[in-house]
């Protein structure tokens, strides 16, 4: 074993300054003279009762401009005749890293087609953390979100939006399947 | 006997509920100020609700530093199983105590003379005489020294806590407090002598006293026109003394958690961070002191103003005394803005980098400064 003398790293965009930006003194009134100016550039806005931050104060205020792949509120779809899409498989309540989704089956002997639906569903809209796990995990394309957020009541824990909401809020029907 | 009893509870009372809400309301500012500089809102959500109505008062989130005190108060005081009780118990203490001693000896106003107060009042001027009493808790001539005496005492606080939590980031953190408080103390320190030696005095009414004088012709004598390298110098040692953002090397949350108050939480937690905001407080107050005047405004002094050219104004004794006092809360909430201002903007520095930045460049610095001074000083008495 031989011993080799540390050498230092050489990184190809290594930062270049020159003796100005060395002293250190002259960069630092640089910037504090920066965040001062946009300190006193926003509270004059703030006394002049205007905004003075870029924040969005949701649930107060909403963006215009959601992008059209924004995970918002959830949807069920819906059947031609207005029945859930939904078989009540479990495998978005599965899924669900927040374990928001309550899902209670029930047996439907009108329909043969699709005997399992869903007579409870429930999604907790105060822990969901709007991942989308669960659109991508349903078999039957019956959950989906949509771009905009959702209306919610405030101050509380929990805030479960149950089947009907999630039916009315956009009752999309999937045009694909409004045959069966 | 009695009224200096009376005068003196008054002011240390007074002096205790100042610097609480002052450190109090520094938490709201730190965080507002943070919050607007990077265009942000800032934490506003906490109210208080009026009771039996819908009416709640937000204001601004002025509310959030007495949410964050009464959450320590009820957390639980969890305690590491090989903790050393007494001293952990007691490093809180010792680190928040003498940050407010510290204020005992800096002077927030002229001196007050009740009888002069209420003119009219025939009790007032049968109680007190002709009697005045400086607006300062102890009123020493040594006051400069007394005030680095104290400051130095929080880094026994600081080893303490690192100690007794047995820990080893808190004592990493112990360790890192220590070293660099006493490298900075130092910068500290030998920044002021040359103050000292253009004041002749340690006295600190006689060094505010002796700043309301006119220099040549127009400027006020202030310490920071009188020596602004000592006054760049002090502020930069300052930062570093309470530990914030460029020097924030013994609680760096990256490498070492929270330094040497890892291990505690709740209200001695709450305790140690309090004292970190009262020490800028404090901090601030002895800027203000020695270089910004200290109580007086420019040209001002007890009996009212002179302003350059001969031209005086003299006010009322109680006009004196109100525009001390706000025009020394004032100043010291400016200094502050300007410490949170220069917490929320420089980068940090690495812990070589810390130490060589006191000893190789802060150091020497202040030897030349002090040296110069000393060299203009006997130059002008000669
Ligand atoms: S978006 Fe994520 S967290 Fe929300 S319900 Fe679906 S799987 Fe659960
Ligand atoms: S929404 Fe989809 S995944 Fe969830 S229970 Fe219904 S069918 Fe299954």
């Amino acid at each position: 074993m031989y011993h080799t003398p540390y050498k230092r790293k050489k990184y190809w965009n290594k930062a270049e300054m020159n003796l100005w930006e060395k002293s250190y003194l002259p960069e630092v009134v640089r910037g504090l003279s920066l965040t001062s100016g946009v300190f006193l550039r926003n509270l004059w806005r703030w006394m002049r009762g205007r905004k003075g931050a870029l924040t969005v104060y949701y649930p107060e205020e909403r963006r215009p401009d959601y992008a059209a792949h924004n995970r918002g509120k959830h949807i069920l779809t819906q059947r031609a005749n207005g029945k859930p899409q939904c078989i009540a498989c479990n495998l978005c309540a599965t899924v669900c890293p927040a374990q928001v989704i309550e899902i209670e089956a029930a047996f439907d002997a009108e329909d043969p087609a699709h005997p399992k639906y869903p007579a409870h569903f429930a999604i907790d809209y105060a822990r969901c953390i709007f991942c989308g796990m669960c659109v991508e995990a349903c078999p039957e394309d019956a959950i989906r979100m949509l771009s905009e957020v959702p209306n919610l009541p405030r101050g509380s824990r929990h805030i479960w939006l149950h089947k009907e909401e999630l039916l009315q809020w956009s009752p999309r029907r999937d045009v694909a399947k409004s045959s069966s | 006997m009695f009224q200096d009893l009376f005068i003196h509870t008054l002011l240390i009372s007074y002096i205790i509920v100042m610097l609480l809400t002052f450190g109090l309301l520094l938490t709201w500012v730190e965080r507002k100020q943070a919050a607007i500089m990077s265009d942000r809102i800032g934490a506003n959500r906490a109210y208080l609700r009026l009771p039996f109505t819908q009416i709640k008062l937000i204001w601004w989130g002025l509310f959030h530093g007495i949410a964050d005190g009464l959450k320590m108060l009820l957390k639980e005081d969890f305690k590491p199983r090989a903790h050393d009780p007494l001293i952990y118990t007691l490093a809180p203490w010792v680190m928040f105590v003498p940050v407010l001693l510290v204020f005992a000896v800096i002077p927030f106003g002229g001196s007050l003379s009740p009888a002069a107060l209420f003119p009219g009042s025939e009790t007032v001027a049968q109680w007190f005489g002709d009697k005045s009493y400086p607006l300062q808790i102890a009123a020493l001539d040594a006051g400069l020294l007394v005030l680095f005496a104290f400051g130095g005492l929080t880094i026994i606080g600081a080893m303490l806590a690192g100690w007794s939590s047995n820990n080893k980031f808190s004592l990493l953190g112990a360790v890192r407090a220590g070293a660099q408080m006493i490298s900075y103390e130092l910068v500290l320190g030998l920044a002021i002598v040359g103050l000292i030696l253009i004041y002749g005095t340690v006295n600190l009414v006689a060094i505010v006293e002796q700043q309301s004088a006119i220099l040549w012709g127009f400027l006020p004598a202030w310490g920071i026109f009188l020596q602004p390298f000592a006054a760049l110098l002090f502020l930069v040692a300052a930062q570093a003394e309470s530990q914030r953002i460029p020097f924030d090397l013994p609680e760096a949350e990256s490498e070492l958690v929270a330094g040497f108050f890892t291990e505690y939480s709740a209200m001695k937690m709450g305790l140690f961070m309090f004292a970190q905001f009262i020490e800028i407080v404090v901090i601030a107050a002895i800027f203000t002191t020695l270089f910004l005047g200290g109580y007086n405004l420019p040209f001002m002094s007890d009996q009212g103003f002179v302003f350059p050219g001969g031209v005086e104004w003299n006010l009322p004794h109680w006009a004196v005394i109100l525009t001390q006092i706000s025009v020394f809360w004032t100043k010291v909430f400016l200094v502050c803005g300007f410490l949170v201002l220069v917490r929320w903007t420089l980068p940090r520095l690495r812990y070589d980098q810390l130490i060589q930045f006191a000893w190789r460049i802060l150091l020497p610095l202040t030897l030349i400064n002090l040296l110069v001074t000393a060299i203009v000083v006997f130059a002008m008495q000669y």
